[in-house]
């Protein structure tokens, strides 16, 4: 458990480096994920050392998202005040795009001959 | 015998209480979710945020102190980013297959999400620092927050945005796509990879393996996409 953390927290690490040294637009998490792919490739046998740490941060994905979202709280005047077309523009909007692109993703797959299986 | 106003100011100043409180909120959001069938509006986050905003407010506690508490958690989203690797791994042989299905949809996806919030809501009358905001919600959180302050928007409201954009995708995706009669997992979590970010991506790992790791794909692909085009469209705006 101890080296496939120590092997996420230093792909971030790196991640963040180059970010801030290299003035990317990408999240430092982002460009780790990019390098940790670039060792999987690498070292194929590292994909069997991370893969139960990995699939058990993922398996509780929505988790982390619950202290940024309890940030909401400290927003709930603005949200008030224009939260009508706020709202209405998240909605529409969220709506629009999963289905503008699962719908070009699925017509153009058809066009190239992709097929899923 | 201690007090329990004693007791309370002792452990509000330490970061235990709000760290269980946050995976307590958490546990109850998840067996809701179970108890509900996995139906997708019985969001665990959505669930976990109303009870967590609820004990703020009734406990006059601050943001910032909840925070302290919450802040191992927000931590790992960081490292769990790193691992979204492992899924794209395991399905990279289909990643490599439909590359132009993947840039097409994610340019489509991706144009839609911003022009359509910020026409909508500059059609309602929003204006100014709240507008600019709105203009990166699709990305991950790390990357909207960056983008929004680049262009003269409230960090803090864009992440707001962001987390609410992630929760909408994540309830509506499923339905959605159902009646859109879209049967390609792969079309289905790329799409709300790019529209709904993090969130979206675990919703699709809950619903089906290659769905979380296509929309896993997508929310890194839109992370890029989105620095560069969120600028460009807001300029068309202000």
């Amino acid at each position: 458990m101890i080296p496939a953390l120590l092997t996420l927290f230093l792909c971030q690490l790196a991640g963040e480096t180059a970010a801030r040294a290299l003035h990317l637009p990408l999240p430092g998490p982002v460009i780790g994920m990019v390098l940790l792919l670039a060792l999987f490739a690498l070292f194929p046998r590292l994909v069997t050392a991370l893969r139960l740490v990995a699939q058990g941060i993922l398996g509780h994905l929505s988790l982390l998202f619950v202290p940024a979202g309890v940030g909401v709280v400290g927003h709930l005047g603005l949200l008030g005040q224009s939260g009508l077309p706020i709202l209405a523009a998240l909605l529409v909007s969220t709506v629009l795009a999963i289905a503008v692109g699962a719908l070009t993703f699925a017509a153009v797959a058809r066009w190239t001959g992709n097929h899923p299986e | 015998m201690t007090g329990f106003t004693e007791i309370w100011s002792y452990l509000s100043q330490g970061p235990l209480l709000w760290l269980t409180a946050t995976l307590a909120a958490y546990a109850c959001g998840d067996a809701a979710f179970r108890a509900a069938g996995r139906r997708p509006f019985v969001n665990p986050v959505l669930v976990a945020v109303v009870l967590l905003g609820t004990a703020l407010w009734a406990t006059a506690t601050p943001y910032a102190t909840y925070f302290e508490g919450a802040q191992f958690v927000h931590f790992l989203l960081g490292p769990a980013t790193v691992a979204l690797a492992l899924p794209l791994w395991d399905n990279l042989g289909h990643v490599r297959r439909c590359a132009l299905p993947i840039a097409a949809a994610l340019l489509a996806g991706s144009a839609t999400a911003v022009i359509s919030a910020l026409g909508i809501a500059w059609a309602m009358g929003v204006r100014g620092e709240v507008l600019i905001s709105l203009a990166p919600k699709s990305a991950t959180a790390p990357v909207a927050l960056g983008i929004s302050d680049a262009i003269g928007g409230s960090p803090t409201l864009t992440a707001v945005l962001v987390i609410l954009t992630g929760i909408t995708g994540a309830i509506v995706a499923t339905p959605l796509l159902n009646l859109l009669g879209l049967t390609d997992w792969r079309a289905r979590g790329f799409a709300v990879g790019v529209a709904a970010h993090g969130i979206g991506t675990a919703r699709a790992f809950q619903v089906n393996p290659l769905a979380g790791a296509f929309a896993a794909l997508g929310m890194g692909l839109n992370a890029v996409l989105t620095a560069a085009l969120a600028p460009a469209i807001l300029g068309l705006f202000l």
